[in-house]
């Protein structure tokens, strides 16, 4: 037996002596990997960004807003009101918490700082619907949202923008020139995944966001409402429940459209996390199925090779080499194929990756495993298909070889 | 014991469902150092029996001893090891790897040898330098004549230092001034390092220099005897 190092020199000579076969042969090879590469990056990156939407929207998580389409047909309620909120609360079972939510964005200002922010207004039930820590201070309370206090309790963004160094707590901001006192900070959230600034928001009492921030005509009036659920199986239910109290209350005859909408945005996110591993593992199967077909291409350049070189083949067998010598030969010739084949593959595949998720907005994810394997499965079919012509070539009779024209 | 020994030698071949036997009986027996042509038509049996002498071939049946041993005993793997350490060859075609450049060439055998990489060179240096090659080292088959050709397949021969080398027509591509320089190399190693070479010719010219030459016929040796006019220079 000749060294590894040898046989890899003559294979790398050998295939030189090819250049454009080889590049084309290893081209399968390439696209294979990089298919394989860019799918799974791509799939892995669209589920993260599902699964971080999940966790900023908080699970078991339901929403209701009014339905503007059917606005001008009814005469009826049109909007959500705070009691539709707490009727849903009181009656519908499987309910965790019911938070009614008023959204608005206004210029916030501290002495000389102002800094525009979107402004919520809710009870004590929105951190626990949509999950947010307290890190200092205290939330807002039951006695707060009835008296209406001029409280508020702040994102770390707006900490970091208009208190920077300054322990907020205590201090009074003015919203349309109301002032506020912060009684409490949220632990940060960060960036969601489509690239907001969740930390960007204030929260203040639901009654007094409706009568300080945005006035409404009518009393009561409030943006959506927040339900978050027991538990996952109970959201169909919430759902059902919920649709048919609030056509009750807004008296909506059998027949007229709903002048309201309930989604259930956990589901709907759980159905897309489905679609989505769906279509990744489909668009690796693909990609396997082409790395497969690269392999086979190795395999008839092989083949093709072993004839080509049969009288090499010949020479090398009467000058002493074993059988074992000329199909490692060959089987190394196949491998290092696939393998450079497999690192370029990598290369046009992490580009391929970000290129195809510009479309989704989701960054792809690449892991050292996922390229790891992508470039061991590359060596093995390298070695697979390389093994037949390579035993092939290792059979041939040294007279027969040499005579060969 | 004789260094090479071949006894009662017969080979078949199958053509369709006939069974045509080619050789019938060859007896053979050369010593260290000779120097023996191998003469005969085309068909005569002369490039078969060296097929076998060269453990490239199998017989159908007979014996073949080489340097005391029994190569009927021995299969694909273990005749390797003789062609590479025992046996030098050299071919009408030359059968040089192309693309390849006359070290490469010549370090062939001793690459499957498991030589190191830096005996390796030198080893194939020198044995490009005793052809007269000293120039030619980095050549590649294509960028050398045919009788150079032929001297790299020489030193390829020699370089493992077999103590037997056999050709198989080695001028038969080449023309009749080089066929002579290359007649005198095998004649030179034949007498300055004492390695014994068996040769398989057509023409009387080649054979002339050869101490010993044998006829072959119809599957069978003819004659076998000495050269009393061996061919100076």
């Amino acid at each position: 037996m000749i060294s590894m190092t040898e046989i890899f020199r003559t294979a790398i000579r050998a295939l030189k002596r090819n250049k454009t076969r080889s590049m084309l042969t290893a081209l399968g090879i390439i696209i294979g990997v990089a298919s394989v590469i860019a799918a799974f990056a791509v799939g892995a990156g669209a589920n993260k960004s599902i699964d971080e939407q999940i966790a900023s929207f908080g699970s078991n998580f339901i929403i209701v807003f009014p339905d503007r389409s059917a606005m001008s047909t009814t005469g009826t309620t049109r909007y959500l009101t705070h009691s539709d909120a707490l009727a849903i609360e009181r009656e519908v079972s499987g309910i965790e918490a019911v938070a009614p939510m008023i959204d608005t964005s206004d210029s916030v200002v501290y002495g000389n700082t102002n800094w525009s922010t979107s402004i919520t207004g809710s009870t004590a039930s929105f951190s626990i619907v949509r999950e947010w820590e307290i890190e200092s201070g205290r939330d807002i309370n039951e006695s707060d949202v009835r008296q209406g206090t001029k409280v508020a309790v702040i994102g770390k963004t707006i900490v970091n923008k208009m208190f920077p160094g300054e322990n907020p707590i205590g201090k009074s901001i003015r919203i349309k020139k109301v002032p506020f006192t912060i009684i409490g900070v949220f632990a940060s959230k960060g960036q969601s995944s489509m690239g907001d600034d969740q930390d960007d928001f204030i929260l203040v009492p639901l009654t007094s966001a409706q009568r300080r921030l945005v006035r409404y005509n009518m009393p009561g009036r409030i943006g959506n409402i927040f339900i978050k659920g027991v538990s996952m199986s109970a959201l169909s239910y919430i759902q059902s429940e919920t649709e048919i109290l609030l056509r009750e209350r807004h008296k909506i005859k059998p027949g007229e459209a709903d002048d309201f909408a309930v989604r259930n945005i956990s589901q709907m996110l759980e159905a897309r996390r489905k679609t989505t591993t769906i279509m990744s593992m489909l668009l690796g199967s693909i990609a396997v199925i082409s790395l497969v077909v690269g392999g086979i291409g190795i395999m008839n350049i092989m083949l093709v090779s072993v004839t080509e070189r049969t009288r090499e083949i010949g020479i090398r067998m009467a000058v002493g080499a074993k059988s074992l010598d000329i199909r490692f030969q060959f089987l190394i010739e196949a491998v290092v194929l696939s393998m450079v084949g497999g690192t370029l593959g990598i290369v046009l595949g992490v580009f391929a990756g970000y290129a195809l998720a510009s479309f989704t907005s989701a960054p792809p994810i690449f892991t050292v495993t996922s390229i790891m394997l992508a470039f061991v499965f590359s060596a093995l079919v390298g070695i697979g298909f390389g093994y037949y012509p390579a035993w092939k070539a290792s059979l041939l009779n040294p007279i027969d070889a040499l005579k060969y024209e | 014991m004789a260094f090479v020994e071949l006894s009662r030698i017969t080979k078949s071949f199958t053509l369709g469902s006939d069974e045509v036997e080619i050789l019938h009986g060859i007896n053979l027996t050369v010593e260290k150092g000779e120097f023996v042509a191998m003469m005969g038509p085309s068909g005569s049996g002369k490039s078969t029996t060296m097929n076998i002498l060269g453990c490239l071939d199998k017989p159908t049946s007979g014996t073949y001893l080489l340097n005391g041993q029994n190569i009927n005993d021995l299969e694909g793997d273990d005749l390797a090891v003789i062609r590479n350490g025992t046996i030098g060859f050299v071919f009408q075609g030359f059968n040089l790897l192309q693309k390849t450049n006359a070290m490469e060439n010549v370090e062939l055998p001793l690459l499957y040898a498991g030589m190191p990489k830096k005996e390796r060179r030198e080893r194939a240096k020198e044995a490009l330098i005793q052809m007269g090659l000293e120039d030619r080292l980095y050549h590649e088959p294509t960028q050398l004549s045919g009788g150079q050709q032929q001297r790299v397949a020489i030193a390829r021969g020699i370089v493992n230092r077999a103590p037997i080398i056999m050709a198989d027509e080695p001028t038969g591509n080449l023309d009749s001034k080089t066929s002579d320089e290359i007649m005198k190399l095998f004649k030179k190693i034949n007498e300055e390092d004492g390695i014994t070479i068996l040769l398989v010719t057509h023409e009387p010219e080649v054979a002339a220099y050869a101490k010993r030459i044998v006829h072959f016929k119809d599957g069978m040796i003819t004659s076998d005897e000495m050269n009393l006019a061996v061919k100076i220079s």
